[in-house]
């Protein structure tokens, strides 16, 4: 009964076009926006921001930029991984080559430089499609993988090859404490999402969905496929470049080109998938479902008492997450946001559906 | 009643050969279009009629023949080259966004005429906020012109195939085209939606003054509609004239009937 939009009218028409044109829908974000920023913090436990929250929000990030991609513009890429070493290792060299650089800074050149080596791995998009693109985009994941395992010069000759992130450090403000670090990442995420939220509703939105709904016809009507294309794998490319820095500095610290490995991109993908093709909101579902979900299980038979071990614990985990996954594609194929929007739509109307 | 007056040729097509491979799709094709008329192109199936749009818009470069489009000559050009000249057309099969909303879709339409930057879009305040609304003002008259305001916000695959085919015309109108290609816009309609696409026809005609190049198997819709038929048969022209004259065409009567062998 509280979810009514009877009396809200939108009489111009930057009302109809904005955000959240139902009322209701504004004030639950906001709710949601403070109790992320200003509850959370006062009772989250270190191992709730290290183990859940900090990597949520940046595969959440990440799964954003891989999202208006695949989901908005129709090109499917399996390079994520390899997208994120980008950002990662140019952040890197960034920081310990120029100290100076202020750290937002840092992220954005760590941005571009992804954005750069996105579009190059992009180019193919312009002739191929669909599961050729899928593999050419492999290539990238392959050959980044092994330049930053081979070439010396990007992980500063470290004999290892593992790398560690300098201090975080903000405007003098240095950045340790995981409430700290989720502060951070929150609130680069909300830009983040926000911009990505306009992108898709503006020119350039359109331009991406018309391209993935119907190619022949989005040229016919003046749309550039080359400039369509190149600039959904140029800002997916940026933000998912961001998450690589942040997921390398703010939740890994130190870390091998292993982190990025093909794995990261097929679960980016599944979070997508899951979550929802095409939709901001389904970034961060699936990013829950895919983060979250896991450590659910793991923990779920200590809290009933059930007296198992641990080997069958993760062996369970793997096989109730696959049933799940496998579960939710058949009930609504278009992710966890389809359900959300399904769900809302319902509730305008309940409880008297006629 | 109609208070248009035909004027000058805009599109001028000259000797158009094109050719698949060994199939010659169309031989030597000639014939013009004069602003703000209605020229239909008929024929069989397979009589080149598509292809002969597809030349017009870009989607096909004719190995031989000219086209000249207000006065220019063009070589090669690519569809969305052809958009900005003001060439829009609509498709045989329904080719809408099915994704999108009829309200996007239109609004996709109009993409081309669009210009902030994507810096500005990512912020959406100001310049790039001030557009978009100026765009969906725009937008919006098309739809109150096409009756379709009720449907604004439901995505276009839900959409009843006639509703769909006005969905298609308003995203081709939305680029305020001089010259509009309609392929096949009443196929697989009942007499109603004929009747109510043939008023947009002729009013999209009248209103906007737009120039428009229609295929149509319907003879009764094509000799109602059209100032001028174009007769294509096996990629030939047969036959060109008002109404009345290809009616009394014997070559178009033999290729629409057959002849006594």
């Amino acid at each position: 009964m509280l979810y009514r939009e009877a009396g809200q009218f939108r009489t111009t028409y930057q009302a109809d076009q904005q955000l959240f044109p139902i009322r209701q829908d504004r004030i639950a974000v906001l709710l949601l926006l403070a109790f992320a920023f200003a509850v959370v913090p006062l009772f989250a436990s270190e191992y709730l921001f290290r183990a859940i929250l900090i990597p949520f929000l940046i595969l959440a990030l990440t799964a954003i930029g891989l999202n208006l991609l695949v989901g908005y513009c129709g090109q499917i890429s399996l390079g994520t991984g390899a997208f994120m070493a980008v950002g990662a290792y140019a952040a890197y060299n960034f920081a310990i080559r120029v100290p100076s650089l202020n750290l937002l800074l840092v992220f954005v050149l760590a941005g571009l430089v992804a954005t750069v080596v996105g579009v190059l791995f992009g180019t193919p998009s312009l002739r191929i499609k669909g599961f050729y693109l899928a593999v050419a985009t492999l290539a990238a994941q392959f050959f980044i993988d092994w330049l930053f395992a081979r070439v010396g010069w990007f992980t500063n000759y470290t004999p290892s090859g593992s790398v560690t992130a300098p201090q975080l450090n903000l405007f003098g403000w240095t950045i340790d404490s995981p409430t700290e670090k989720y502060w951070l990442v929150l609130a680069i995420v909300c830009l983040i999402a926000l911009a990505a939220k306009n992108l898709t509703r503006s020119a350039i939105g359109r331009a991406w969905m018309a391209t993935r709904d119907m190619d022949v016809a989005a040229e016919i009507i003046g749309i550039r496929p080359i400039y369509a294309k190149l600039s959904a794998f140029a800002v997916s490319s940026f933000f998912i470049g961001i998450g690589g820095a942040l997921w390398a500095f703010v939740h890994l610290g130190s870390w091998e080109p292993l982190a990025f490995d093909i794995n990261r991109s097929f679960n980016l993908l599944f979070m997508i998938i899951i979550g929802g093709l095409g939709s901001i909101l389904g970034a961060f579902l699936g990013a829950a479902f895919i983060t979250i979900l896991p450590l659910f299980l793991n923990q779920l038979p200590a809290w009933l008492g059930i007296n198992v071990s641990t080997a069958t614990i993760s062996h369970m985990e793997f096989m109730i997450f696959g049933a799940l996954i496998v579960f939710f594609l058949i009930v609504e194929p278009l992710g966890l946001a389809r359900l959300w929007t399904i769900g809302k739509e319902k509730l305008r109307l309940w409880p008297f559906p006629h | 009643m109609q208070t248009r007056t035909i004027g000058e040729v805009i599109l001028d097509i000259r000797d158009v050969s094109l050719a698949f491979g060994g199939v010659k799709a169309l031989t030597e094709v000639s014939f013009d279009v004069r602003e703000h008329e209605i020229r239909a192109i008929i024929g069989p199936n397979g009589a080149g009629k598509s292809s002969m749009l597809n030349v017009i818009n870009g989607v096909y470069h004719p190995q031989r023949g000219t086209i000249a489009f207000h006065g220019v000559q063009r070589t090669q050009m690519r569809p969305h080259e052809a958009a900005r000249q003001g060439i829009a057309r609509t498709f045989q099969n329904i080719a809408l966004f099915k994704g999108m909303s009829v309200l996007d879709n239109i609004m996709t339409g109009r993409n081309l005429k669009m210009s902030s930057n994507i810096f500005a879009q990512a912020l959406y305040v100001g310049p790039a906020l001030k557009e978009e609304l100026r765009h969906r003002h725009k937008v919006e008259e098309i739809i109150d012109f096409l009756e379709i305001q009720s449907i604004r916000k439901t995505p276009v695959g839900r959409l009843p195939y006639g509703l769909q085919k006005r969905v298609e015309l308003g995203r081709a109108l939305a680029a305020e085209p001089n010259l509009l290609l309609l392929d096949e816009p009443m196929a697989g309609m009942n007499m109603e939606e004929k009747q109510d696409m043939s008023r947009f026809i002729l009013d999209v005609n009248d209103q906007f003054g737009t120039t428009i190049v229609l295929i149509e198997h319907d003879m009764g819709v094509v000799m109602d509609l059209s100032d001028r038929v174009v007769v294509l048969d096996y990629g030939k022209k047969i036959g060109d004239g008002t109404p009345d004259e290809v009616r009394a065409n014997q070559a178009v009567i033999d290729a629409y009937l057959g002849v006594k062998h």
